[in-house]
């Protein structure tokens, strides 16, 4: 009746993953109760659930993220605390070793696909539209359906929490060890179809914001003229949509072999090929980490730019680089396996092919350096994340560079030293960036500032804390500590691992500094409040419009000839033109299609999937198929806002601006 | 819902971008699924060898089979290339007895297919006896659910057609289809000649 799924699948006897998830049902509830309480239902559904507005939706996704991040923490600071306890005293710990290689595995997932893509995606989503001047993304609806299939996939990994369990395979899953031989339970079925439903919705997402930005920009604006975070932004989508589809078929044929028995990836003679997955993932893998750090790339330009009040060194430069980045990371992916015998020359190839890419990546760091060298330097909360990244990057992508040395990496391989690297170029390059990112879009999308202070306070304790926590991996590395393993290490890694706790544990406060920002700024949301909707004295389109904007954005859609248009117009002193032209403006109307289809059916459907329920994930495809093509025969409808009631909102705006009486341009 | 219909113009010019967007939306999405095919080609090339001794390609493929099966599917193309050029000039009920060629044709086409995977199960040459058969249905199989997704999607047009007429939103929907449609045809032909022609010739 239920496949699999019987009442031993919750994992009574083990009281770590049965009292978190006992906590996480117990938020949920308290939520949903306090929403019924308020009733808030109409309200959630008519504004968020069923809501096509590009900066909702963003904010949705980053919702998500900042949820994840916590969730993603947890698992990072358990085992922190296993290995410091299993490296001191009694080597045991308090994880059994079953438990905590389901904890990297789902630690890997969740900061990868659940914390770092949506954020960046929300981001995206938030900002892409009013920087190339556009009402909307190019498809709300698929839009809609991008958030909730992310939104169902993050809830997917975390029900294997407490019913059933996640994968022990690591966040790559290689074959064989992930093939049902090895790996019987659904561990790694909840792996494939959270992988799977959220991988949709970031290749939609991709398409989404690539028609988006070649189809939708504003008269005038050429691709040059673009900033450089949308730069970034398709570059990132292009890479998405060249190698996502890689992990879906990957994804696919796993699945295949798992439960159809399928000789794919499996190891037997004659039957499938191991090497075949580990190339595979790897081709989609490392290309990835580029997906993440290149519109990173991008939000750090546009904070340095700003805060050093300067156009940006080389502009040209830097978006010829994400170009090459982006190519670049298509050719790397052997050096994720150089002991697995590929031979002296195709490792030579891919050494050297990797340490090409420092070449740009170098190129775009003194872009910034000369940016910030000689600007007009205005400290604030983004740009000190913007610095920190500065410094601490360039260590990691030093680290980089050792262990594309074939012959380095064959000592190095497989230890601590590859966590310390890789959390290196994510931490300080992905996380940092997203929490500039954050701390500078904040106002334009709330239309208050977050506090300062705690801001400051934030990124002490994270950048402390890395440094802490990740510095004495880079020696336990190098003195040979294997990454993985949970038990019986060696006690001469002690003093190391206990270091890394307490580093785990500063940032432990800077996650809740940041909670505390968020509540403190929604406390003084008057005092913080943003009235001309330009806090940072910024240079690009959205910085020229009400924060928030209507959901239209522009009363006006304004012509661009240069990246850095408000900025050269509040030096001239034509910023906020009067007596605009101003129309009709058709939106689109909201849609369930997003939420029930893409989030509800396919999450019970992958659900269903994971426990080889048939009947059920029969019904719920075909319900889903039959929505779809039932929303297909209604009329397309959009809703009217009249011009008169534009025209209205937009004097309002242009009148606080000038009653603000700002200086234009070079404002201290 | 427009209310004034005081710039009628507006809201059409706006609705003939989205169109236009959703076309190259579209073939941009194909894009990734070619990718997605690609991997699926790469995997049958490395497994062709992986026979354990058992059924080859040389005992197994029936070239007249696969023959036919190509020539349904090139057909069904041009049919409905035809479908798309009367829709054009408005020739609704054309377009539909077109689509319904179109249609038997692609019925044909998925029948030997299903005919074929069965023939060689028969003969226990599943997809689970070695890394060559898994290769060869995973790839030749995902081809099968793609038309059959086409399949509906064309059931679903033919409905709109016939109870809509030709609105923008139906003949954009009909062009995203057959850019699907010719789209799984390139596949298909890659297919014959990869797995079919390549491989009775090892
Ligand atoms: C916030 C502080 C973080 C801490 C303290 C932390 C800690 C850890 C630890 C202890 C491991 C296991 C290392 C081992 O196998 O010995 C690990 C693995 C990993 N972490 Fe983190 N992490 C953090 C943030 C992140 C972030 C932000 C990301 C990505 C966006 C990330 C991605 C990964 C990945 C992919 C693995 C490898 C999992 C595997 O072995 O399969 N981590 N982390
Ligand atoms: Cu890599």
């Amino acid at each position: 009746m239920f496949g699999n799924l019987t009442i031993d699948s919750i994992p009574w006897n083990e009281p770590i993953p049965l009292a978190a998830f006992g906590v996480i049902i117990l938020i949920v509830l308290a939520v949903l109760a306090t929403i019924t309480f308020t009733k808030r239902w109409g309200w959630l559904w008519t504004n968020w659930l069923t809501t096509t507005d590009h900066k909702k939706i963003g904010i949705i996704y980053i919702i998500v993220a900042i949820i994840m991040l916590i969730r993603g923490f947890a698992d990072a600071i358990m085992m922190r605390t296993q290995l410091a306890l299993a490296s001191t005293g009694d080597q045991v710990g308090y994880l059994p070793p079953e438990h905590y290689d389901q904890i990297f595995s789902a630690h890997g997932v969740i900061m990868i696909f659940f914390m770092a893509t949506p954020f960046i995606i929300g981001l995206m989503n938030i900002v892409v539209p009013l920087q190339v001047g556009k009402r909307d993304v190019a498809f709300p609806t698929l839009n809609a359906v991008s958030i909730w299939l992310t939104v169902a996939g993050a809830i997917l990994i975390n029900l294997s929490l407490g019913i059933g369990e996640f994968a022990r395979t690591g966040w790559v899953a290689y074959a064989p060890l992930s093939e049902k031989l090895y790996s019987p339970s659904v561990g790694v079925d909840y792996y494939i179809w959270s992988l799977q439903v959220s991988g949709l919705g970031t290749t939609f997402a991709a398409i989404n914001m690539f028609v988006t930005i070649l189809r939708g920009r504003a008269r005038g604006m050429k691709l040059f003229d673009m900033p450089l975070f949308t730069w970034s932004t398709l570059c990132t989508s292009v890479l998405i949509m060249a190698v996502f589809p890689i992990l879906t078929a990957t994804m696919i044929l796993l699945a295949l072999d798992r439960y159809l028995g399928f000789e794919i990836f499996t190891n037997t003679l004659g039957g499938g090929n191991q090497m075949m997955y580990v190339n595979l993932i790897w081709a989609w893998g490392h290309p990835e980490v580029y997906i993440l750090i290149l519109p990173a790339f991008g939000i750090y330009s546009e904070i340095v730019s700003t805060f050093s009040r300067k156009y940006l060194f080389g502009y040209k430069a830097l978006v010829w680089a994400i170009i090459a980045i982006l190519f670049m990371s298509l050719t790397v992916w052997l050096h994720h396996f150089f002991t697995m015998g590929a031979g002296v020359n195709v490792n030579a190839f891919f050494g050297i092919t990797t340490m090409f890419i420092a070449i740009p990546t170098g190129v775009k760091v003194f872009n910034w350096l000369f940016t910030i060298y000689g600007g007009r330097v205005k400290m604030d909360v983004p740009m000190l994340w913007a610095i920190g990244f500065l410094i601490l990057f360039v260590l990691g992508g030093m680290t980089g560079v050792m262990l594309a040395i074939p012959g380095v990496n064959y000592s190095v391989h497989n230890t601590e030293f590859v966590v310390a690297h890789f959390h290196n170029t994510i931490i300080p390059g992905v996380v940092f960036g997203v929490l500039a990112g954050y701390n500078f879009w904040f106002p334009k999308v709330f239309g208050f500032r977050l506090h300062k202070g705690w801001g400051y306070t934030t990124f002490w304790l994270w950048f402390i804390g890395f440094i802490v926590a990740f510095a004495p991996l880079y020696l336990a590395g190098f003195d040979g500590m294997p990454r993985r393993i949970s038990q019986n290490v060696d006690l001469r890694y002690g003093p190391y691992l206990v270091v890394a706790w307490v580093g785990a544990v500063l940032i432990f406060f800077g996650i809740v500094a940041i909670i505390v920002q968020l509540f403190v700024s929604i406390a003084q949301r008057h005092k913080l409040q943003d009235v001309t909707g330009d806090p940072w004295d910024g240079r690009t389109l959205e910085w020229s419009i009400a924060s928030p904007p209507p959901s239209y954005n522009f009363a006006v859609i304004p012509a661009v000839d240069e990246p850095d248009l408000f900025w050269k117009q509040k030096q001239e002193g034509t910023a906020y033109p009067e007596n605009k032209q101003y129309q009709d403006i058709y939106m689109p109307k909201n849609t369930a299609l997003g939420f029930v289809a893409g989030g509800v059916l396919a999450g019970l459907l992958s659900f269903t999937l994971v426990w080889s329920i048939w009947w059920l994930a029969i019904i719920f495809f075909g319900v889903a198929i039959l929505l779809w093509i039932i929303d297909s025969f209604k009329d397309h409808e959009e809703i009217c806002i009249p011009k008169e009631e534009v025209e209205k909102t937009d004097l309002a705006f242009l009148e606080k601006v000038k009653q603000f009486n700002m200086p234009q341009g070079g404002r201290e | 819902m427009s209310t004034t219909l005081s710039s009628p113009n507006l809201e059409l010019l706006q609705e003939q971008e989205n169109a236009d967007n959703k076309v190259f939306g579209f073939w941009i999405y194909l894009m990734t699924d070619a990718i997605i095919f690609g991997t699926f080609f790469a995997v049958f090339v490395v497994l062709l060898k992986n026979t354990t001794h058992g059924h080859t390609p040389q005992s197994l493929f029936d070239l007249s089979n696969a023959f036919i099966e190509t020539v349904a599917l090139l057909t069904s193309s041009l049919t409905c290339g035809f479908a798309m050029l009367t829709l054009k000039q408005g020739r609704i009920k054309q377009t539909i007895l077109l689509l319904i060629l179109t249609f038997i044709l692609g019925g044909i086409f998925l029948a030997l297919e299903i005919k074929e995977f069965l023939s060689f199960i028969e003969i226990g040459a599943t997809p689970q006896s070695s890394g060559f058969l898994s290769g060869f249905f995973s790839l030749v199989g995902l081809h099968g659910v793609h038309l059959s997704i086409g399949m509906i999607w064309m059931i679903v047009m033919m409905l709109q057609l016939a109870t809509k007429g030709a609105t923008l939103a139906v003949t954009t929907r009909l062009k995203l289809f057959s850019l699907f449609w010719h789209f799984l045809d390139i596949i298909w032909i890659c297919i014959f000649s990869v797995v079919y022609l390549m491989g009775v010739s090892l």
